[in-house]
């Protein structure tokens, strides 16, 4: 439970269809965006959670897992924009802590079960345990859940899933909840004040010197303020004028450099993923999907071919450039049926 | 409900409960008024101031009500130490946040702060304070009974050292040690000392400060000029009413409740010892008040093991909460040199007047199976995160 409306709601849910329930929290950050007003961590957000179990009824406990946060989430966000790559902080903590340390710690105290606010759906067909879209697409977060197992998606639930996101702040208010109307969460919740560029600057220095941009012919056209301070595909923000729209096409962390170039360019026909997991278990060596290459992004069709280092994605059509560090989900319809880390 | 934490709190006494109501109705009257209804509160408040200092060895006149034992802290550090020229403060490493704040905030104003060495069994070392001792030593503050070990400091002889090397203040926090432990603060021979109604049965939100006759000391509150203007506001008539009680029965009952709470406290220990290994017990070899067992249980972390005793209806504490309620490593544990992962696997059992041996043979039931469980499931290898790939 966040604080937010939707674990809000999700614990209610799940107390409904009879469960007996217990309202966890996760202290994830021991910086300084524990005191965030909007944040999760902060006490404000304890305090709603806490409020919302008392008014459930339910018991409520908070999870330190600070330290393996910060090994893992914190870890990786700082080594990726390191080297140049865009990390997504939401699928390494969902494979870290919330469906590991987590899970593992559920299991331990006896729960059958483990519900969150995420929106998206289990279901069963034939044996398997299949990671679908939420009912409402809009809200769908199935994407920051490819890795799951079987064996976690068989103690996950997404009580959420089904129901619109109206629907969910209509039950939050039906029940009195004080956080109903509480603005979704946008930023990176361990980021003081949503200050990226500053939290870059501190914890990533290697990647926050100025460095020079070029365009696709070499030519220096401008200056950089560092260069994980830029993501492939960024338009706005870079300082330099031409006439027409110029994007990131490359970050280059050990020569400092970023590439830019127009519209046209800003398409692969195909990427390589590691990391990868099919959510049934059996890896196949070849299978088509959609694919999308960044939270909320498009579909492409593609080809997805095993390799000796995990996966190629061979696009039927060019499709945008997906920056590396993000995950690459991939889809039938509307179940997940896996994923990885977009190398190159 | 099996409770085991009387050192965060203890259920209010019946006597002390009775005493307090008749002032929460008809006995409403501000103290500071001078109609009948205003002189039988001022009355309850200077009964009860006299209740309190007999039980801690002190004149009435040297009591000083405050809302409770943080203010009391608070008061007694940043009243003697927090005027102009900043001064040198000397403290513990395990004392109660509301001391080591207050001092690490006085720090921030420009004071130097000493933070003395314990023992492996949670002693202040009285060498380290010799040596911390300057002539600029303003204020030395020792806590008399640790709240997550039970060690019970050296106050008197560290105020014995004290004063042969320096002209400094001395305050101990004596909120763990007050129905525990006989307090004379004479005997202690402190200038200042804390203490908390609502551990030893009386109600939340009341304390109070002895303040040795003479001992200069700045309100923290400025306003009416209650409680010889140290402690300005309406005072709580009942809640300081209750105090009293509690006081009253603490100080009369505490050799009887002391022996018979030691007593089911190493019967708990030895029993505990022997049903589950890879227990250790903290400050083992300290002196110790009756009632508080400090364990680390190995292979297990604390935020479980207090959930499912919990599900058992066994109320207990480990480490020390925060305002999200969160449970981070315990200063006190790492400050005795507890390993931050066995610190983790801290169970603090605090035995208190209701504690009977049922309750202990309940709590011995539950906490072999419950450690066995937590124990039975290894955790699963961490996954990789981010891909292992050097890119070139």
């Amino acid at each position: 439970m966040s604080g937010g409306v939707d674990s809000s709601v999700a614990a209610y849910l799940m107390k409904e269809q009879g469960y007996d329930v217990t309202g966890i929290m996760l202290k994830l950050w021991k910086g300084a965006a524990a005191n965030n007003e909007s944040g999760c961590c902060s006490v404000d957000a304890a305090e709603d959670a806490r409020r919302v179990a008392q008014l459930l009824d339910i018991p409520f406990y908070v999870f330190n897992f600070a330290d393996e946060f910060e090994r893992t989430v914190i870890a990786n966000f700082k080594s990726e924009y390191s080297r140049g790559r865009t990390p997504n902080p939401c699928v390494e903590c969902n494979r870290s802590i919330k469906f590991h340390a987590l899970l593992d710690r559920a299991r331990k105290v006896g729960a059958s079960t483990l519900a969150t606010g995420h929106y998206a759906q289990v279901d069963q067909r034939g044996g398997q345990y299949l990671l679908k879209q939420s009912v409402d697409r809009d809200k769908d977060q199935s994407y920051v859940l490819y890795m799951l197992t079987q064996d976690e998606l068989s103690s996950a639930r997404f009580p959420v899933g089904l129901f619109d996101k109206t629907e969910i702040r209509g039950i939050a208010e039906s029940l009195g909840f004080r956080n109903a109307n509480k603005a979704d969460s946008q930023e990176i919740c361990f980021v003081p004040d949503g200050d990226s560029h500053k939290f870059l600057a501190d914890n990533v220095p290697e990647g926050s010197q100025r460095g020079q941009i070029v365009d696709d012919t070499g030519g220096v056209v401008g200056t950089h303020r560092g260069f994980a301070h830029y993501t492939l595909g960024q338009r706005r923000g870079l300082g330099v004028a031409k006439k027409f729209p110029v994007y990131v096409r490359k970050i280059d962390a050990d020569t400092n450099t970023i590439t830019i170039a127009q519209k046209d360019q800003m398409t692969a026909t195909s990427i390589n993923v590691s990391q990868v997991n099919f959510i049934s278990g059996h890896y196949p060596p070849e299978t088509r999907a959609e694919v999308v290459t960044r939270y909320r992004g498009p579909r492409s069709w593609a080809t997805v071919t095993k390799t000796h280092a995990g996966y190629r994605v061979e696009f039927d059509f060019p499709a945008d450039l997906a920056a590396p560090g993000q995950a690459a989900v991939f889809y039938q319809d509307e179940v997940v049926i896996g994923g990885g880390t977009v190398d190159d | 409900m099996h409770y085991f934490d009387y050192a965060a709190t203890s259920p209010i006494l019946d006597d002390v409960l009775e005493a307090m109501l008749p002032y929460l109705r008809e006995g409403f009257g501000n103290p500071s008024s001078v109609y009948a209804v205003g002189r039988e509160s001022k009355k309850g408040i200077e009964q009860a101031r006299e209740q309190v200092a007999d039980a801690i060895g002190a004149n009435p006149s040297q009591v000083i009500f405050t809302a409770g034992g943080t203010e009391a802290d608070n008061l007694a550090l940043k009243g003697s130490a927090g005027k102009s020229e900043a001064g040198h403060i000397i403290t513990t490493g395990i004392e109660h946040h509301a001391v080591l704040h207050s001092a690490r905030w006085l720090e921030s104003q420009g004071s130097t702060l000493t933070v003395l060495r314990v023992s492996g069994d949670g002693v202040v070392d009285l060498d380290a304070l010799e040596a911390a001792l300057t002539p600029r030593t303003r204020l030395v503050s020792i806590m008399l009974v640790n709240n997550e070990l039970g060690s019970i400091q050296p106050v008197a002889e560290a105020v014995n050292l004290i004063r042969e090397k320096s002209k400094a203040l001395v305050h101990t926090d004596a909120v763990q040690g007050l129905g525990k432990m006989k307090v004379d603060v004479d005997d202690l021979g402190v200038d200042l000392a804390s203490f908390s109604a609502h551990k030893l049965g009386g109600p939340k939100g009341t304390g109070a400060l002895f303040v040795k006759r003479g001992t200069p000391l700045e309100p923290l509150f400025h306003g009416g000029g209650q409680e010889r203007d140290l402690r300005s506001g309406t005072p709580n008539v009942a809640g300081i009413v209750g105090f009293g009680v509690a006081a009253q029965i603490a100080a009369k009952e505490v050799d009887e409740e002391a022996e018979r709470l030691g007593k089911l406290r190493d019967d708990l220990q030895e029993r505990l010892l022997t049903l589950i290994d890879g227990v250790t017990v903290n400050a083992a070899h300290a002196p110790r008040i009756p009632g508080t067992l400090s364990v680390n249980i190995a292979g297990v972390e604390g935020e479980s093991l207090l959930l499912m005793l919990d599900s058992n209806d066994i109320a207990a504490s480990s480490g020390s909460a925060c305002a999200s309620g969160s449970l981070d490593p315990s200063h006190v544990l790492l400050a005795i040199g507890v390993p931050t992962a066995l610190a983790h696997g801290s169970l603090r059992l605090s035995l208190g007047r209701a504690t009977t041996t049922a309750n202990i043979d309940h709590l011995l039931g539950c906490l072999p199976k419950v450690v066995a469980k937590l124990r039975s499931i290894p955790a699963r290898p961490a996954r990789p995160a981010g891909p292992a790939r050097r890119r070139r």
